[in-house]
């Protein structure tokens, strides 16, 4: 049995709930958290490993709370030759992964601190950002 | 207390000594110097933005074909464009989309393409389709046509946008409990975060607030290439904002027609754009030169980031509702810092429009001006200032007495 990596994303409704905990009590999962983040408008993330015989019964409790679960396997790109650091990214970035440099105010992405929500694929006009498999 | 002229200005650029400052460059040097050396010692002051401006476009004379067509309908890539016009002119609007875009219906829709995407594929050199349909007329008999051309094969491609350059904008914010999309970018609840949309201390209309400079024929930095102010813009309401306690925060309000050849602009400085959940348009590339007429034309063009401001505006009611409300004023001082304070919380901020590329676009015409290709233009009128244009008036629901 091999543990997947995976990246939860929370909201301001459950981000207070002691989800992972339940994962290890009620379905027996073993959990090892690699990044965790919450924002101070309360959008909550969480890059872990995975792995137990009900891991499937994890997930769907997950999706129950409202929890998004996304394969890690997913990463955003930046396309340097289409961003022209306008900065529309960096403010809705939960993770600070999308900033501005001062005082150039070039947008700088920090892969390492990137959670994949892409809500930046969203906010970007010139669609510089993308999603890759 | 004239310094010069346009002519003794453009005598120097032609003989190579002019002296070109960017707006931040001129604020260095009135700092250092005071203003009175700086007036006597730069000719001229470049500015410059890079924003998304939806009321842009461009027109089109496609030549004719054989037989001819008088073309009543006219799609470009899909992009329905506007045929009202002689046989085979149409204008395309930024903000076009096509007939089959989803738009809202799976809010918040993507906009992936639009009448901004259209012009960006043509500077870029791409080939776009052309699609039209007639009724057919005895001297235009054909009635459908379907082709393919780039911007070398047509007549005439000429950008003209309606409204660009805006003075000032607001900050954007959202009171709301709901994630909200606006032309302003993606607004978080609870105010989740605030956008501004200028380039502050390097954008045109902010240094030449009175318009004691920029009027009809002012020659201009347009999509990479050479434009004009074509009339003032739509909505040209410029005023002096004043906070509740008689507090003037500086200019807001006026606006720019502006019109250019499309053949010589580059995509690097008009980009197809989309807003999620608002729509599609395109981002434009826009510089003006400001001569330095007198000290007073100086001090205005040198005015810093500390000392323009932007009024904090709720997007998730005030602003859909029309209602003329602010949550106060804040410099684009503060604002490049990415912190503010509204309401007593902290919130971030984020520009929608790029610094970098702003600051690129004053040093593009200053090197311009200085290598003696671009002279400046005397307007044959100065647009009105605030106090002279006329007020914005609202659109009621009436019936026809």
């Amino acid at each position: 049995m091999t543990s997947r990596r995976i990246v939860l994303r929370f909201n301001a409704a459950n981000v207070d709930e002691p989800i992972i905990y339940r994962l290890a009590k009620d379905y027996d999962l073993v959990f090892n958290i690699l990044k965790a983040n919450v924002s101070p408008q309360l959008e909550g993330s969480l890059v872990m490993e995975l792995k137990g015989e009900r891991y499937q019964e994890g997930l769907a409790y997950l999706e129950a709370r409202g929890v998004s679960v996304q394969p890690l396997s997913q990463e955003v790109v930046r396309s340097g030759e289409r961003c022209t650091s306008c900065g529309a990214c960096t403010a809705v970035c939960p993770t600070g992964a999308l900033s501005l440099s001062r005082p150039a105010m070039q947008v700088e992405f920090d892969k390492d601190e990137c959670v994949l929500c892409q809500l930046c694929v969203a906010a970007c006009p010139v669609r510089a950002m993308e999603v890759h498999f | 207390m004239t310094v010069r002229s346009y002519g003794e200005i453009n005598a120097r650029i032609r003989s190579g000594e002019v002296v070109v400052m960017t707006a931040e460059e001129a604020i260095d040097l009135v700092a250092a110097k005071g203003l009175a050396k700086a007036a006597a010692e730069v000719d001229v002051v470049t500015t410059g933005t890079f924003g998304p401006m939806c009321s842009s476009g461009a027109y089109f004379n496609f030549g004719h074909s054989r037989p001819r067509i008088k073309m009543q309908k006219v799609w470009l890539n899909e992009v329905p464009a506007y045929a009202g016009l002689a046989a085979v002119d149409a204008y395309l609007g930024a903000t076009e989309v096509p007939e089959d875009d989803p738009l809202n219906s799976n809010f918040p829709g993507q906009f992936k393409y639009g009448g901004g995407h259209v012009i960006e594929d043509l500077v870029a050199g791409r080939k776009v389709r052309l699609q039209a349909e007639s009724y057919g007329t005895d001297c235009y008999p054909r009635r459908e046509i379907d082709t393919w051309f780039s911007l070398d094969d047509i007549n005439e491609a000429v950008l003209f946008n309606p409204r660009n350059a805006y003075q000032n904008y607001n900050c954007a914010v959202n009171l709301g409990d709901r994630t909200i999309y606006t032309y302003m970018g993606i607004l978080k609840a609870r105010l989740g975060n605030a956008h501004y949309s200028t380039s502050g201390q390097l954008s045109p209309l902010l240094k030449d607030p009175a318009f004691r400079t920029i009027g009809l024929g002012t020659r201009i930095f347009l999509g990479g290439g050479i434009g004009y102010v074509a009339w003032q813009g739509t909505q040209h309401f410029p005023a002096v904002h004043s906070g509740a306690n008689g507090r003037e925060f500086g200019p807001a309000g006026g606006t720019l027609a502006v019109i250019g050849d499309l053949k010589q602009m580059s995509p690097r400085w008009l980009m197809g754009s989309s807003f999620t959940g608002y729509g599609a348009t395109l981002t434009v590339g826009l510089g003006i030169p400001i001569p330095v007429l007198d000290s007073d034309v100086l001090r205005c063009a040198t005015a810093t980031d500390a000392e323009l401001f932007a009024q904090i505006v709720d997007y998730s009611d005030a602003y859909p509702d029309r209602r003329a409300e602010n949550l106060g004023f804040v410099s684009y001082a503060e604002l490049k810092t990415g912190r503010i304070t509204v309401r007593d919380r902290e919130v971030p901020t984020a520009p929608v429009s790029s610094l970098p590329r702003a600051r690129e676009i004053a040093a593009t015409l200053k090197e311009w001006i200085q290598k003696g290709d671009f002279t400046l233009t005397e307007p044959a009128f100065t647009l009105p200032p605030a106090g002279r244009a006329a007020a914005a008036r609202s659109l009621e629901i009436r019936g026809r007495e």
